[in-house]
């Protein structure tokens, strides 16, 4: 008798929530790294909270883009070296289903708490109170989008030895339209527009992340494994 | 069962793998000797699908793994060079994720075969404390769990004490008694009945 594909997921899900929750520092590494960039700039560019609110959706999100980019090399690495991913690309198991749920794993762990953390930079950075739910919806949108698109990258960086830099180099380009978008949001939500726009946009880039991201991911991995 | 033929590999610019043909029935074991560097762990994952050939085939059953890769994984347990264990987890937690994924397996079953391995009294620690010798007790005790039909071992004595070889060879012996099919790479011969043993022998290319 065989394990489902979705039970087979969910276990994989399992199993890198109880990793994660042993080695903590892995994920408040990237967690710390947002909140530094972001608390750093009141101190460095101006104490006046007007001009700091201009520059607070590019500060979020550029921060948020770094820190993604510091997490996701943990993505697939540690799994690669001591040879797990060898064993769910021979597992009978479709590698695709198993590696989509180490990316939403993977946003739960690092996307997901810098989107609920932001409010306190953003706090620093003058954005009002009243704009903090549309920022952490568009946070936690975007870095899922950037989790899907990192996830492609990591699985093609995989065979590289130094993969970091070309993980980077290589993400980069492809997350420019969710910074984009994501800071746009971030900018209507402190003037107090409607925010639907860009959302739907990021909206979009995740579910076509979700649809094509895996299936892409999968691929790469395979080759990464040779 | 397991067929090979006219297998060509390069790595890099290195003719690996020269026409490797060889047929693998069940109750027998291939034995694949040779120097280092001969090829004995690219011939293992060119046949687990891990690198594609340039030339030649892989099948099992009759059919090219590679138009039913999930099938053929399904009954296939594959053991590296390196246990693939998660050094944070306990052993039992590492071969119910792992196996897990593969079957529905239930503690009694992981518990049983950690005993068979020799690996009981060390199945609640983190696998990163345990040495070379017993992580491989535990990542043997995961190949038996995956109720395969062939396994592939790259040498699978490695960092085992005198005990552990026989235990090695006695697993083999069972699995073939069961009608399995198992192809390894060796340094040195495992202790089994000849009748049941194939060599094949890789020159360096």
């Amino acid at each position: 008798m065989k394990t489902g594909a979705l039970a087979a997921a969910r276990l994989v899900a399992a199993r890198d929530l109880s990793l994660a929750f042993r080695k903590p520092s892995q994920l408040l590494q990237p967690l710390m790294f947002f909140m530094i960039v972001a608390t750093l700039f009141p101190l460095t560019l101006t104490p006046e909270l007007s001009r700091l609110r201009d520059a607070a959706p590019g500060v979020l999100w550029i921060g948020a883009l770094l820190s993604s980019l510091l997490a996701l090399e943990f993505l697939f690495r540690d799994d690669a070296v001591d040879g797990t991913l060898e064993q769910f690309a021979l597992s009978g198991q479709s590698l695709t289903w198993m590696l989509f749920a180490k990316t939403c794993t993977h946003w739960l762990l690092t996307g997901l708490p810098l989107a609920l953390s932001a409010p306190l930079a953003a706090l620093a950075l003058g954005v009002p109170v009243a704009a903090l739910g549309a920022m952490i919806a568009a946070l936690a949108l975007g870095s899922f989008g950037l989790s899907l698109v990192g996830a492609i990258c990591a699985g093609l960086t995989l065979g590289a030895r130094r993969g970091g830099v070309l993980l980077s180099l290589l993400t980069l380009p492809l997350s420019v339209p969710i910074l984009v978008f994501g800071s746009d949001a971030t900018r209507l939500a402190i003037v107090g527009a409607d925010i639907a726009g860009p959302m739907y946009m990021l909206s979009a880039i995740a579910v076509l992340g979700v649809t094509l991201a895996p299936l892409a991911a999968a691929a790469a991995v395979r080759i990464g494994l040779e | 069962m397991l067929s090979v033929s006219g297998l060509h590999l390069w790595r890099g610019d290195r003719h690996v793998l020269r026409n490797v043909s060889f047929e693998a029935i069940p109750g027998r074991c291939v034995l694949l000797t040779g120097r280092n560097g001969a090829g004995k762990t690219t011939l293992l994952r060119a046949i687990a699908g891990l690198l594609e050939p340039e030339e030649g085939q892989v099948s099992w059953r009759g059919t090219s793994t590679r138009q039913t890769r999930n099938e053929f994984h399904a009954e296939l347990a594959y053991l590296g060079h390196e246990p693939p264990l998660k050094g944070d987890l306990t052993a039992r937690e590492n071969l119910a994720y792992s196996i897990g994924i593969r079957r529905p397996v239930t503690g009694a079953e992981v518990d049983a075969a950690l005993a068979r391995t020799g690996a009981a009294k060390f199945a609640d620690r983190a696998v990163r404390l345990l040495s070379a010798g017993q992580r491989r007790r535990v990542a043997l005790a995961g190949v038996l769990l995956a109720n395969a039909v062939l396994w592939l071992l790259d040498e699978p004595a490695t960092n085992l004490d005198a005990e552990g070889q026989h235990l090695v060879a006695d697993l083999v012996a069972e699995q073939l008694a069961r009608a399995g099919v198992v192809v390894a790479a060796v340094h040195h011969s495992l202790p089994l009945a000849a009748e049941s043993l194939t060599e094949l022998t890789l020159d360096v290319a």
